[in-house]
């Protein structure tokens, strides 16, 4: 097959593009790719993962409803607006997760599969994340129990969450 | 990495990273320099005050103090990344005596610690790699929420900043031409596979280096069992494809790492990709019991005394390439001739 860009080279990169359920297929050589700035896996072209990214966050902008531009969105503490971000791929300073706030959510979902951390939780910075993990275990483990009709357990475990919800200020 | 450690006929090291970022200061790429001197000096002070103790003596070794080549060297060792190197702002790293233990400061990250194990160790390396965590953690506030988890510069590694990395050596997936099939399974698994140096190298050696991609949504101990047992499965069979090899193809397989010892011992001339496709056949060879005579370790030294800029670390910075191939070729043949 030869390359549907410049016609003389074999066709040596192959791409399928899916967009809104519309299916587009792109095969070029690798030297209208570099000219093209496409993806060429292992080379130096300039490709990184994000470019990648930015890939994606453009998509989502333009997935939207076209015409209505989304307002600019900025975080407050580094300046950094969502569009500078969506072009860069990366964040200006921690506050931008703030600012951007749910913005993010479909970025990483795409990216990681999900949106929510689960691993470590550092002693100082997270010591609340520790004591509500704590309590959302000792509620499915209450629920448990009171299915199993095991109700004085339970109604220990109870006590035990009131307490550590006490610690936390009532949340 | 001078010793050898468990299950290293395949895999010949396993690295842990942790990305880390203080609370309040800007990311290194926008922040001004005083904000990443500040910065820098923080986590240095943190080094130099003994608060790591537990790592016995460490090296502070600010970038800017560094050559060109000095850095190479430390990219070649895998103790700094090139991005590291070549935007090295207020850079600087902390080193163990061992080497096994480094971690980057005012990389595309505040802080980003690094610890390497012979082998198959993965769930040590992570151990240790947490514990110094902990330890910076003390003394100084990460930036860090509840939903996210640890905020990062990129959103590929925020949540547990985590990148469990095993080196590993596939000759005979290669040789039988199984290599793709099984890259491909890896990747759906949500791990990633690159060359020898990270991201965009290319696999020279048969060395390849697979990670995990998700940071976010699963734990750390979740993460490293995923990679322990996808990479357990890739040497069963690497090493199926090994003796298959020897069963099947003995006196071509025995030939072609002969041959490339053969080479090794006398070349005058060895460029670096032609030195670790040889360097391969050759451990494969040892792996196999067709080359007793040569010692792992020094396959290992080579590996890295034969980069580029590690070669003009030790022999004069100013080689040209003919001169380096040739002071290549010199340093294996002596290596190679000193351990048979």
């Amino acid at each position: 097959m030869l390359c549907q860009e410049c016609g003389k080279r074999p066709a040596t990169l192959h791409f399928t593009k899916i967009l809104n359920g519309e299916k587009t297929e792109l095969h070029i050589c690798e030297s209208c790719a570099r000219d093209k700035g496409e993806f060429i896996p292992g080379t130096q072209s300039g490709f990184s993962i994000h470019n990648l990214l930015s890939g994606l966050l453009d998509f989502e902008q333009h997935a939207g409803t076209g015409a209505s531009k989304p307002p600019a969105v900025r975080c407050d503490s580094c300046g950094m607006t969502y569009s500078q971000f969506s072009k860069i791929g990366r964040f200006g300073c921690s506050d931008c997760y703030k600012h951007f706030g749910e913005r993010l959510d479909p970025l990483l979902k795409r990216v990681h599969g999900n949106t929510t951390h689960v691993g470590k939780v550092p002693k100082r910075a997270g010591g609340k994340v520790k004591t509500k993990r704590e309590i959302d275990r000792l509620k499915q483990e209450m629920q448990g129990r009171i299915e199993n009709e095991d109700f004085e357990s339970a109604a220990q475990l109870r006590d035990r969450i009131r307490e550590l919800e006490k610690e936390m200020g009532g949340i | 990495m001078q010793t050898e450690g468990p299950e290293s006929d395949v895999v010949l090291s396993s690295r842990i990273r942790l990305a880390r970022n203080l609370r309040g200061s800007p990311f290194p790429m926008l922040a001004t320099p005083a904000q990443s001197q500040a910065v820098m000096e923080q986590l240095l002070d943190v080094a130099e005050n003994g608060r790591l103790n537990g790592l016995g003596p460490l090296e502070i070794i600010r970038l800017s103090e560094l050559t060109e080549l000095e850095k190479l060297v430390l990219v070649e060792k895998h103790l700094i990344s090139p991005n590291l190197a070549n935007e090295s702002r207020n850079g600087a790293l902390i080193l163990d005596q061992k080497e096994d233990v480094s971690v980057m400061v005012n990389e595309e990250d505040h802080l980003r610690i690094q610890c390497m194990r012979p082998g198959f160790q993965i769930r040590e390396a992570w151990e240790t790699a947490s514990l110094i965590d902990d330890v910076f953690e003390e003394q100084i506030d990460y930036a860090f929420d509840e939903k996210h988890g640890f905020l990062t510069s990129c959103p590929t590694n925020v949540g547990t900043g985590i990148r469990a990395s095993v080196m590993m050596h596939l000759p005979a997936l290669v040789l039988t031409g199984q290599i793709n099939r099984i890259l491909s399974a890896v990747t759906q698994v949500g791990l990633a596979v690159r060359g020898l140096y990270g991201e965009g190298s290319e696999a020279t050696g048969n060395l390849f280096q697979v990670s995990n991609q998700i940071t976010l949504g699963q734990s750390e101990e979740e993460i490293i069992e995923n990679l322990h047992q996808v990479a357990r499965q890739m040497l069963e069979h690497e090493r199926a494809a090994r003796s298959k090899l020897l069963s099947d193809s003995r006196a071509r397989i025995e030939d072609r790492v002969r041959r490339s010892f053969g080479i090794l011992s006398h070349a005058a001339i060895m460029d670096s990709k032609e030195a670790s496709q040889r360097l391969s056949d050759v451990r494969l060879g040892v792996h196999l019991g067709l080359l007793p005579q040569v010692n792992v370790k020094t396959l290992n030294e080579l590996l890295v005394s034969t980069q580029p800029g590690f070669l003009q670390m030790t022999y004069g910075e100013a080689l040209h390439p003919e001169q380096r191939d040739m002071t290549r070729a010199d340093l294996i043949r002596d290596r190679l001739a000193i351990s048979s």
